[in-house]
């Protein structure tokens, strides 16, 4: 299994001897694809998904116990720590751009799609042959007015109700997580405990209400996945973004259960400094998305 | 002086020998050689599936009419065999050739993240599964093109989400790997090894692996909307709803652009090594070889709309994409001229990788030339989606990238093995290829310019000649390749000893280990003499 070197030498860089844990994760992450092929193409119910989740999720526990452990021991020097930072900024760069591949949806369909299905400039023709009674505007569910209420029409959540209070309350996980780095700084554990439980805390709530704020747009607003380009970018990004505070808010529960354990020193931390930084990414992502998908 | 470094540590190399079980040394390995050979094998099988693909495919157009598959199935291969090489063949031999030599050029003991280099490689194989299977599902493999295009995309039948999840796990293992490379090449050289004294084909696969993490992840998003239009009712790519196909082919193509350029990236690298070894020279204009790097990779991210000149784009639109595109041709000339420039008055010897990387100066560049063709936007509306274009990207990625691939590997393997190869073998393997490339594609451009569309099993009777031309030239290439592997056994299995240098006008730290490379090369850093002597310039 994973390297135990007795006489480790911190001046050389830790290589680690075989370990199973990747070949464990390219299997469970095939179940897992062949889980969603087998619900999609119906060919097997919800269960499907299961067999890879498990083996996923065992993986990511087993993998990460092993690099914790190993990191308890002292077998990374500064080095491999500089490579564990620099992956995981280069991590978050491509979740970024994932992100930008429906940021860009959203800003080609507001305004090049949209306008040009309603006849703008040189594509008249489309409001003259196509579509006569189409009149292109912001939020829209198409000329086919796709999805929404019985009569076509759908509604928007206000950004100033329910996304306001989401923002604040991610800005303010923002805060507490930079108040709980700045305690484990200052080897202040106490703080440290205290402010990123309320981090976590305050992750899952932000999940609880978005939740909600779902359930209101499917059961009263008309607003679908199926709602136009409107519901399919809304979704998608809030949906996505969601996920991700999901992801965040457990890693931010795993690294505070690692500081009751009284794991991390005031100057080794990488772990924490890592989700504190996927955190802050994913607080970035959503006053974007707050901005161009609730606001204007 | 050479092995100094490395004698010394030899009694701790046989300590941390590579170990005795299987599964031990090739499954859940962390080294980084052994990664690479891994790599580098998936690669060759894939080269050789993609291959037979694109062998049904000349055999299907060998004459006009419908003689061996029907319609259906052709565009299953022609969808599958560019999925195959590109994603099976060309990236894996890559990641692997950078697994096998950034470490041993920058004077590193491993990866950066071995652990995560396993798992990059081992997604592979079973991404591949899932995408080959599609061969065997009731409504057959993908058929729209590798390009993907809604709405046709989505009429695909029970192969549609295996290819999407199976492009989603292939995502990601570039992802992986690419970081990997990025951080390998930015935190574990060598002290001294400054990155202007670092060899190209780590500046050139530093920048692909800066397009890899750009790119890749918006392939992903571009897929999985796909998925959401077909299986949950979104309206990304469908006007009714207020969406666009023709966006997913912008989405499609800023991933699609960028990576013609990790496949060709590379290639540049390992032609900038191959050519100074031979010519007995140093290369000419080093730094200018990196910032026109890196020029092509930022360009490559603002042109990809080329792609898409006859979808109706706005008049300023095409300009700007057409005056962008043509503008890749500056760093590029500058890359020629460069290589052009070692060989001037170089002390020139033939050995095969010499070859190979002549061969893909000389038909790189008239890839190159009719890409600059096509990149002028009113030329373009007649060429676009004819066999042209397939000539076009054949001459750059099959003698271009494939031909550097090749000639990486001829370069290397000695070192790999520690033996010598059948010269003569490989040298007729080069002009086999050679010749038989230029009949295999020359015509192609014949073809296009008379109007033949692509992806489409039968045609005119006025395109039969050119097409048996080409068709006998895919069937001479394509044996003519059953060679190499053959060569490679041969060499590992035994053979002649290397040296440690290998060829004579050798530079770099890899060069300076023994050959074979030992499992464990750099444990103890090389000296900043050693280094500097190395380094592309010298100093």
């Amino acid at each position: 299994m994973s390297s135990k070197s007795d006489s480790h030498d911190a001046s050389i860089y830790y290589v680690p001897h075989g370990s199973p844990w990747p070949i464990l994760g390219s299997v469970a992450l095939f179940s897992l694809m062949m889980g969603a092929v087998s619900f999609l193409n119906e060919w097997a119910g919800g269960w499907a998904f299961l067999p890879g989740a498990l083996m996923l999720a065992f993986m990511f526990f087993g993998w990460f116990s092993t690099v914790i452990g190993e990191n308890q021991h002292g077998m990374y020097n500064l080095q491999v720590d500089k490579s564990f930072r620099m992956g995981m900024m280069w991590f978050i760069m491509s979740e970024l751009m994932f992100f930008a591949a429906f940021f860009g949806a959203l800003f080609y369909a507001r305004q090049l799609s949209v306008p040009w299905i309603g006849g703008d400039g040189v594509k008249i023709f489309n409001k003259l042959l196509l579509w006569q009674n189409y009149s292109a505007a912001w939020p829209t569910n198409g000329p086919a007015r796709l999805g929404g209420h019985a009569d076509g029409s759908f509604e928007t959540i206000h950004a100033f109700s329910l996304p306001a209070v989401n923002t604040a309350i991610l800005l303010t996980s923002g805060v507490t997580i930079t108040i709980a780095h700045h305690a484990l700084r200052e080897g202040n554990r106490k703080i440290l405990g205290i402010f990123l439980a309320l981090t976590w805390m305050l992750g899952f709530t932000f999940v609880y209400l978005q939740g909600t704020e779902y359930h209101e747009a499917y059961s009263e607003l008309g607003l679908k996945l199926s709602t136009g380009i409107y519901g399919s970018t809304f979704f998608m990004l809030t949906g996505f973004h969601g996920l991700h505070v999901t992801i965040g808010a457990i890693m931010l529960l795993v690294i505070w259960l690692r500081c009751m354990r009284g794991h991390f020193t005031p100057e080794r931390h990488f772990a924490f400094e890592a989700v504190a930084w996927y955190w802050h990414f994913v607080d970035v992502v959503w006053l974007i998305l707050f901005v161009f998908v609730y606001w204007i | 002086m050479a092995n100094s470094a490395h004698t010394a540590h030899a009694g701790h190399d046989d300590h941390h020998g590579a170990p005795k079980s299987f599964w031990q040394r090739w499954v859940v390995t962390t080294n980084h050689k052994d990664i690479g050979t891994l790599y580098l094998i998936f690669a060759g099988i894939m080269f050789f599936v993609g291959g037979a693909m694109a062998m049904v495919i000349r055999l299907e157009l060998f004459q006009p009419g419908l003689q061996f598959v029907d319609p259906q199935f052709f565009n299953s291969m022609t969808t599958v065999h560019a999925l195959v090489m590109i994603f099976g063949g060309m990236m894996p031999a890559w990641v692997g050739l950078a697994n096998w030599m950034i470490p041993l050029q920058i004077g590193a003991p491993d990866m950066a993240l071995p652990r995560m280099n396993n798992y990059s490689f081992w997604i592979m194989p079973f991404a591949f599964i899932l995408l080959l299977s599609t061969l065997f599902t009731g409504s057959g493999a993908p058929a729209g093109g590798w390009t993907l295009y809604p709405p046709l995309v989505l009429q695909g039948g029970d192969s549609f989400p295996m290819a999407i999840f199976a492009i989603h796990m292939m995502g990601a293992s570039s992802i992986m790997g690419a970081i990997n490379v990025l951080v390998t090449i930015m935190n574990m050289r060598a002290p001294g090894m400054t990155l202007l004294r670092m060899p190209l084909f780590c500046w050139t696969w530093l920048i692909t692996a800066y397009l890899l993490i750009l790119v890749m992840p918006v392939l992903a998003g571009a897929v999985t909307m796909l998925l959401t239009d077909h299986f949950f009712g979104t309206s990304f790519f469908s006007a009714s709803g207020g969406g666009d196909p023709v966006m997913f082919q912008h989405i499609f193509w800023f991933f699609g652009h960028p990576e013609v350029y990790v496949l060709i990236l590379p290639s540049f690298g390992v032609v900038s090594e191959i050519l100074p070894t031979f010519s007995r020279k140093r290369l000419f204009g080093y730094e200018s070889m990196v910032y026109a790097s890196a020029a092509i990779g930022f360009l490559s991210v603002i042109v990809w709309a080329h792609h898409m000149f006859t979808t109706g784009m706005p008049l300023a639109g095409q300009l700007f994409f057409m005056l962008t595109t043509m503008l890749i041709a500056v760093p590029t000339g500058v890359k020629v001229f460069n290589w052009s420039a070692t060989m001037w008055k170089g002390s020139l010897s033939f050995e095969p990788p010499m070859l190979f990387a002549i061969s893909f100066l000389f038909l790189f560049t008239i890839g190159g030339f009719s890409g600059l063709m096509l990149a002028i936007a009113p030329a373009d509306f007649q060429y676009q989606d004819t066999y042209f274009v397939v000539a076009h990207f054949h001459y750059v990625l099959v003698p271009g990238a494939l031909f550097a691939i090749i000639g990486a590997v001829y370069y290397w393997l000695p070192k790999w093995s520690g033996h010598m190869y059948n010269m003569t073998a490989a040298k007729w393997h080069f002009w086999l290829s050679t010749i038989f490339v230029n009949v295999l594609f020359f015509p192609q451009h014949f073809l296009g310019l008379a109007g033949m569309p692509r992806r489409i099993p039968d045609y005119s009777t006025q395109f039969a000649d050119w097409n048996m031309v080409s068709s006998i030239g895919g069937f001479g290439f394509g044996l003519a390749q059953l060679m190499f592997p053959v060569i490679i056994w041969n060499c590992v299995k035994g053979g002649a000893k290397a040296t440690d240098h290998v060829w004579e006008g050798t530079h770099g730290l890899e060069w300076e280990v023994p050959s074979p490379a030992p499992y464990h090369t750099w444990e103890s850093a090389p000296s900043e003499a050693l280094i500097a002597a190395g380094s592309p310039t010298g100093h």
